[in-house]
């Protein structure tokens, strides 16, 4: 491995890494530059005189002006936060408790109700909202938040339950039987010992939880119909394109702005994240 | 301070196996007891039931004058120390140590007093404010054993602490252990597979193989008096060597003979091994039993054989040979000379001889 040449290692490594990166980060790039082009350079033919397809010339704030002038965007903004932050944290409590359970009690049927739950996550989307929309009407929930913070969950509690029991399986056995000994309940040990040390696995479970809910579109599209109340990507889908006309500019403002806060939460939890994946802490 | 009494106790898995067979035991108050044994023989779960992290089938544990059988964990005033340490990774050592006074809620002073003193007396004081994943395996050990120290328990519980430490370590910790045990006073049950380390801690230790246990005793006497070919075969190492012989009756006394091996039964069996005469007996010798014969040992406690290997280990050697059809081995001085293949006459002590039933494995 150490002597090694050095095309190869090009050839082997950094050749298809930069293939990826440009793969993977081109839309987000093509994103920024549509949302930055001024409507005159968005609407012409690529074969006209002086088209820079990858760039732009005049960059321009106007769509974001529009955007959060004439559109409930930073409603919108706030009702996905809304709604992503609740039904995370409702997630994330049922999940914690449930992955214990599923991770450590020995009860009858532990291992049967754990794959019942995994089989719930499989269910689409698609199909549940059927059902889900003759409970919320029954509820009189439609069209407010709480419609989305109640039916998120049913995915994300699933979801929640199996990384996290993972995640506790990791933990060795004999942490909480110490603290069991040192004089802590059951309920004690899982409090004080198991959650702040399996933290990480909790955040990366919250992380998704939260990305998950942030880009749900179906529920949402479905539950919520007053402008006010829509969440970002259904806002900006229902409201940016009118019958065959698409508002690229703001589209891609809105798209743009929407993926920050995702952005940030990624990016200050990544170490957390990435040991949470990978399994608990050593002895 | 207390006794702990186990009385029949048994445990039964769900999926069927005993783990535990009926096993009874008295350990006195600032007794260390070690329990030893063969991987799944049953002496973890032994542990776990006194701890109460296990549900005892049936039978009674008794720590003092109380029955703890339905008492949890917390309330039984023991404290354990676990092979893996199950330091809390989040906490700091001090914390670590303070969590169980912490839960009784004991005042801060005392608790500050009783942490300090713990690690004076375990040499962790400069280590408090770290988190257990910057120590090294020994000093996690200290932590340990600290943390079970501080609540001054009635019970300590020991479950093979020193088998993650690499064997120097071992041997440094296992002097400190015993040394910590002769300060503290306190009654002491502690779980290894290593049958040097029960020998060396233990005021006494109990056998166990397949859930039964079959010895309780001061460690010479297991080794001097072994109860059964289990035991004599587990403690010692090199362990001791075992031959199938028949018992035949000649010139009036016993003889055990096997393949080119012909010993005469020693006063001291006589009278037992005539019950099987013209049967079979295992008979057993301790490999430090067996001599190079000077010429002078009596007929009937020699046999000639030639030898395989030899292991120099600088304090004694190790001969390894065939005799009666077994491979055995004698632990001679090291000032023998004694080259491969070379054909020796080896004397066997008969003080040392051991005779087993060849069925039960039981002495006799």
């Amino acid at each position: 491995m150490v002597i090694e040449r050095k095309w190869k290692k090009w050839l082997m490594f950094y050749i298809p890494m930069a293939v990826f990166i440009v793969f993977t980060l081109f839309p987000f790039y093509w994103m920024a530059v549509t949302a930055l082009r001024p409507d005159g350079e968005l609407y012409r033919t690529f074969r006209q005189a002086n088209a820079t397809p990858f760039w732009t010339l005049e960059p321009t704030l106007e769509h974001f002006k529009g955007l959060l002038q004439t559109t409930a965007f930073p409603k919108w903004l706030w009702n996905t936060m809304l709604i992503a932050i609740v039904s995370t944290i409702i997630s994330l409590i049922c999940g914690m408790f449930a992955g214990y359970a599923l991770a450590r009690l020995k009860f009858k049927g532990s291992e049967f109700l754990g794959t019942i739950i995994f089989i719930t996550y499989l269910v689409p989307q698609t199909l549940l909202f059927i059902p889900l929309a003759d409970i919320i009407r029954n509820m009189q929930l439609g069209n407010t938040p709480w419609a989305l913070m109640l039916t998120y969950p049913t995915f994300l509690i699933p979801f929640c339950t199996w990384l996290l029991m993972g995640y506790f399986k990791t933990i060795p056995k004999e942490l909480e039987e110490c603290a069991r000994i040192d004089g802590a309940t059951r309920f004690g040990a899982m409090i004080r010992i198991i959650f702040p040390v399996a933290v990480p696995g909790i955040l990366s479970a919250g992380i998704f939880a939260f990305t998950l809910s942030w880009n749900e579109f179906i529920y949402a599209l479905i539950f919520m119909s007053s402008a006010e109340l829509k969440t970002v990507p259904v806002g900006v889908v229902s409201e940016l394109i009118r019958g065959d006309i698409f508002f690229w500019g703001q589209l891609m403002a809105g798209a743009l702005l929407g993926s920050i806060p995702v952005a940030l939460v990624y990016s200050f939890f990544v170490e957390y994240y990435v040991t949470g994946l990978t399994g608990s802490v050593k002895g | 301070m207390a006794n702990v009494t186990i009385r029949s106790l048994n445990k039964n898995y769900e999926n069927g196996f005993h783990a535990v067979k009926d096993v009874n035991l008295e350990i006195r108050d600032k007794e260390f007891v070690v329990l030893v044994g063969p991987s799944g023989c049953g002496k973890t779960t032994t542990l776990r039931m006194v701890a109460g992290l296990e549900e005892i089938t049936s039978g009674q544990i008794l720590i003092g004058e109380n029955v703890v059988n339905d008492l949890p964990p917390m309330d039984r005033n023991i404290a354990m120390v676990f092979q893996n340490y199950a330091l809390y990774p989040h906490k700091s050592v001090y914390q670590n140590m303070a969590f169980g006074l912490q839960m009784r809620k004991y005042p801060k002073e005392e608790i500050d007093e009783r942490v300090r003193e713990a690690a004076e007396i375990l040499g962790i004081q400069p280590l408090l404010e770290r988190k257990p994943r910057q120590l090294s395996g020994g000093q996690r050990q200290r932590v340990a054993v600290g943390r079970a120290i501080v609540r001054h328990p009635e019970v300590f519980l020991f479950d093979e602490p020193l088998s993650n430490l690499d064997a120097q370590l071992r041997v440094q910790m296992r002097v400190e252990l015993k040394r910590l045990h002769e300060r503290l006073e306190t009654t002491a049950i502690y779980v290894t597979h290593d049958q040097v380390e029960a020998m060396t801690l233990g005021d006494r230790v109990v056998v166990m193989k397949d859930g039964w246990v079959q010895q309780v005793g001061e460690p010479l006497e297991l080794y001097g008096k072994p109860a059964n070919r289990f035991v004599a075969g587990f403690i010692g190492s090199p362990s001791m060597n075992f031959v199938d012989v028949t018992i035949s009756e000649a010139g009036g006394a016993l003889w055990a003979e096997a393949q080119a091996l012909r010993l005469s039964v020693p006063a001291q069996h006589q009278e037992r091994a005539r019950a099987y005469l013209g049967s079979h007996l295992t008979l057993g010798v301790r490999p430090e039993a067996l001599t190079l014969a000077s010429g002078a040992e009596p007929a009937g406690c020699c046999f000639d054989t030639s030898v395989d290997v030899v292991e120099p280990l600088g304090n004694e050697i190790l001969l390894n040979f065939r005799a009666g059809g077994t491979p055995m081995v004698a632990r001679v001085d090291p000032a023998v000379r004694v080259k491969a293949r070379e054909n020796i006459r080896i004397a066997v002590d008969p003080a040392r001889v051991h005779f087993f039933d060849e069925k039960s494995g039981a002495a006799i």
